[in-house]
């Protein structure tokens, strides 16, 4: 289903965000200024306004409320009917965004090489960082730690959190400068494309090269879909993992609807939807991310997700590190402990033999004992370092049914 | 040509009509529950404070004595009954439930030194300083009767305490020297000393029924025998033992509170190091109760609070305090497990709840869920440091602070003496003691 394009007023169409959370409802921005929301299942219209500026990027924020639009001078925020809500003058030049949904954080990558996030549920500035990177054009983010993934024109891919101001990571992925960057949605694999006409996929834990591809023309936009597949705009043409799929002129943003087997694209002569079967999840967790949720629905989860929220300390590479033991800071306050009290209180007591009659406890045999001992727990010693450096050989064999958890099912 | 793609009826996902539940449909995939540790770990954090938010134990204050507090005792049979009696000899019963006294009597001149209830839960016997021990009727007098013991036995020398057996119509009483009496004779049926000095308290043993345990003013606890008539072994502290308590669910167990604002929990087969010393107390402590569970205690001290501490812990776990409540005296904790009750020497008893942030009266399964989700995740990360911050975060009266404060230096220094004396002399010349020892000076059989 396609749009005619007189409708859009005839302005080539800039980026299309369709939802990127669990709203089904789709933003439309124009680089003229034209910017409509709508909910992109029953059709109806929420807001149709003309914001009179260059618009570089525009994001749905936690519901679909309240959206941003990155102009060309500064950051606004729109309710979904057209009213402006805010005005930020100190995000000047924003020409990417990413919002992450479950730190209520707006992630914005200017052309002054400023990354900056925003904290929208308090209406924060929570970091500013400097990349000196040069112009940011190309942002990705990653879903399952919410790391901040930026292009830069001399090859590199950076990994950004708020908390740093050094990039965690950076990856030379390209010969040229990188034109696109996207992650998928469980967060290990991200596929990237340069100047050089190469589509590449990294492994992210690893952060090692898995595949590369030669288009013929490089892919200026990316999108991962719910179920892994990737599709990439390439010139005039929107090319799937295993099929091609043709539209009218050069598409100019790319995104995967949630929960449907349709991808958006926004070109030059309106907007036009593609049906890729096998592209969105079919089972949906209402208490996640509901597209049929009602207004009291939508309010309850508002609620919790605000009460949830996780502050923007906690973002890090993995973000299982809460859950794990700590074992620096333990060592640390044993030590601590020990000069405190003087002795080790966790320090075995040494072996005392015990003291037998008719002269079985002369020196010599307490020695004897002594030294058994001794030896004994050397060889255990030795015994549990061995079994360490060979555990990870052995295959780990499958538990029986009844003992496997739960969650293995979803294990691929 | 035929294409698959998803298809969904909004039908199967929308409710039919307002009176319907909203439909909820599940999928439990980890991939679609991204930060499933931070999520929960703000949801931790939310439960904590959320708990100290709730965290309103006290419930009333019990008000009519004329005189301080000095014992209480439970009925055995009924949860909202209680019996407490006070320094001008009055005895009264409350009613828990209504929060008033039911019946007054006039039991002895002088303080009443002691209460018990009889195991049945019919009658009740109280001693005082005027050398008697009565046995009264649970029941008041009927219309236009007068308030008369059932029984009464005149000694020879003042009585400090009563305890009644928990199985036969046996009692104790403890004073120059611990009296085991049949409720038929007025003399003792055994006398059992070991000692010359007076005895302040008594306690039977509520599962070994036979084993008794008294504290003695030359601060050394003893165990008896009934069956033998001897006693059987006694250990000698540093400092005097106000009164010991049971555990109900562990036979061997006690917990005695000494003057050195300590409580002893003691293993009695093995006496010569306690299973653990409980240091919260800024003050002498003067009563300890078990909770039926037998995991926790609550302890009552002269400094003006109380404290719950955990069996296994060192630490307490709760204290409990108010501007108006002076020197706590005695301390019960009701058989429900649910509250506990102080008697001070201002005249009141307060009534508190046991669980200081649990929502009283009956929860509604959802509650009920959300309440046991919230306890899973507030154990799961207590060991955090924010979280466990929050968690034990308790506002003291001025004058515990600044003394508990002066306490911990004066051990820190103590402790920093023997570390540059061990440091500076002969390696060995001077061992390591454990601290359970230090306070025990010997074990006698």
């Amino acid at each position: 289903m396609s749009l005619p394009g007189p409708w859009l007023g005839g302005s080539p169409a800039a980026p299309l965000i369709p939802p990127i959370s669990p709203h089904r409802h789709l933003l439309l921005g124009g680089q003229r200024g034209h910017v409509a929301a709508l909910d992109w299942q029953t059709k109806s219209l929420l807001c149709e306004i003309n914001v009179m500026e260059t618009v570089t990027d525009i994001t749905w924020l936690h519901t679909e409320t309240m959206f941003a639009v990155a102009q060309r001078r500064w950051l606004y925020v729109y309710d979904n009917q057209g009213v402006e809500l805010n005005c930020l003058k100190r995000f000047n030049g924003v020409l990417r965004m990413e919002f992450l949904p479950y730190h209520f954080l707006l992630a914005t990558a200017s052309e002054t090489g400023f990354l900056q996030y925003l904290d929208i549920s308090v209406g924060k500035e929570v970091a500013t960082i400097c990349t000196r990177g040069g112009r940011l054009g190309v942002m990705g983010q990653n879903p399952a730690n919410a790391i901040v993934h930026l292009g830069h024109s001399n090859g590199t891919v950076t990994l950004w959190s708020p908390n740093v101001k050094e990039p965690l990571v950076r990856m030379l992925c390209h010969q040229g400068g990188v034109r696109a960057v996207a992650v998928d949605s469980s967060g290990t694999y991200m596929a990237t494309s340069g100047l050089d006409r190469k589509l590449r996929v990294y492994d992210l834990r690893a952060y090692q090269p898995l595949q590369s591809l030669v288009l013929p023309v490089g892919a200026g936009h990316l999108s991962f879909s719910q179920r892994g597949l990737l599709a990439a705009a390439c010139g005039d043409v929107v090319q799937g993992v295993d099929h091609l799929m043709i539209t009218c002129s050069f598409p100019l943003g790319l995104r995967f609807c949630p929960f449907e087997d349709v991808l958006g694209v926004g070109h030059g002569s309106g907007f036009t939807s593609l049906l890729v079967p096998g592209a969105g999840q079919a089972n949906f967790d209402a208490l996640e991310n509901n597209p049929f949720r009602s207004q009291k629905q939508r309010q309850e989860w508002e609620v919790k997700a605000l009460l949830e929220k996780i502050p923007s300390e906690l973002i890090t590479l993995d973000p299982g590190q809460l859950g794990r033991v700590d074992a620096i800071t333990m060592e640390q306050k044993h030590q601590e402990r020990v000069e405190r009290l003087g002795f080790d209180p966790q320090a075995k007591p040494a072996f005392q033999p015990r003291r037998k009659l008719k002269g079985r406890s002369s020196a010599g045999s307490l020695l004897r004992r002594k030294k058994k001992v001794a030896n004994e727990e050397q060889r255990t010693k030795i015994r549990k370092s061995l079994e360490q450096q060979q555990a990870p050989e052995r295959e780990p064999k499958a538990a029986p049914r009844a003992q496997r958890p739960a969650l293995d099912r979803f294990k691929k | 040509m035929r294409v698959k793609v998803l298809s969904r009826n909004p039908d199967d996902y929308i409710r039919e009509t307002k009176q319907d539940l909203q439909r909820v449909p599940r999928n439990y995939d980890p991939a679609l529950h991204p930060f499933e540790v931070p999520r929960e770990y703000m949801r931790a954090l939310n439960a904590t404070k959320l708990e100290r938010v709730f965290a309103k134990p006290f419930l009333a204050s019990l008000d009519g004595h004329r005189d301080g507090v000095n014992c209480m005792a439970k009925h055995p049979q009924s949860l909202s009954t209680v019996l407490s009696g006070a320094c001008d000899g009055e005895v009264k019963i409350w009613n828990l439930t209504k929060r008033e006294c039911i019946r007054t009597l006039q039991a002895h001149e002088g303080f009443v030194r002691g209460i018990c209830t009889r195991f049945c839960g019919t009658s009740f016997f109280t001693v005082g300083d005027d050398k008697t021990v009565k046995h009264w009727k649970m029941d008041g007098p009927g219309y236009g009767g007068e308030e008369e013991p059932l029984h009464t036995i005149l000694g020879k020398t003042v009585y400090t305490g009563i305890d009644h057996h928990w199985k036969e119509p046996v009692f104790a009483t403890c004073g120059h020297q611990v009296d085991i009496w049949d409720e038929q004779r007025t003399s003792p049926i055994c006398s059992l000393t070991w000692g010359v000095d007076s005895i302040s308290s008594v306690k039977f043993n509520p599962v070994e029924t036979y084993l008794l345990g008294s504290c003695a003013s030359d601060r050394n606890i003893v165990l008896y025998d009934m069956r033998q008539s001897t006693p059987l072994k006694k250990v000698i502290l540093d400092m005097r033992t106000n009164t010991l308590c049971w555990n109900p669910m562990e036979a061997f167990i006690f917990t005695s509170a000494n003057e050195d604002h300590n409580l002893y929990t003691f293993d009695m087969r093995f006496l010569e190091s306690p299973v653990m010393i409980h240091i919260d107390h800024v003050s002498a402590v003067l009563d300890v109760d078990y909770s039926p569970t037998g995991k926790e205690f609550v302890s009552a001290s002269f400094d003006k609070s109380i404290r719950i501490f955990p069996v296994d812990k060192g630490r307490s776990r709760e204290v409990y305090h108010t501007k108006r409540m002076q020197h706590v005296i005695t301390v019960k904790w009701t058989y429900d497990n649910k509250y506990i009750l102080c008697g001070s020497d201002e005249m009141n008893i307060r009534l508190w709840k046991a669980n200081a942030s649990e929502k009283l009266g009956v929860l509604v399964p959802r509650e009920r869920a959300a309440m046991n989700y919230n306890q899973k995740l507030k154990e799961k990360f207590q060991h955090h440091p924010q979280i466990k911050r929050i968690a034990r975060h308790r506002h003291l009266p001025k004058a515990i602070y600044s003394q508990a404060k002066e306490l911990r230096i004066m051990r820190e220094a103590r402790r920093r003496k023997e570390l540059n004396r061990r440091k500076h002399s002969k390696p060995g010349s001077s061992p390591f003691v454990s601290e359970k020892k230090k306070h025990i000076v010997a074990v006698v059989k």
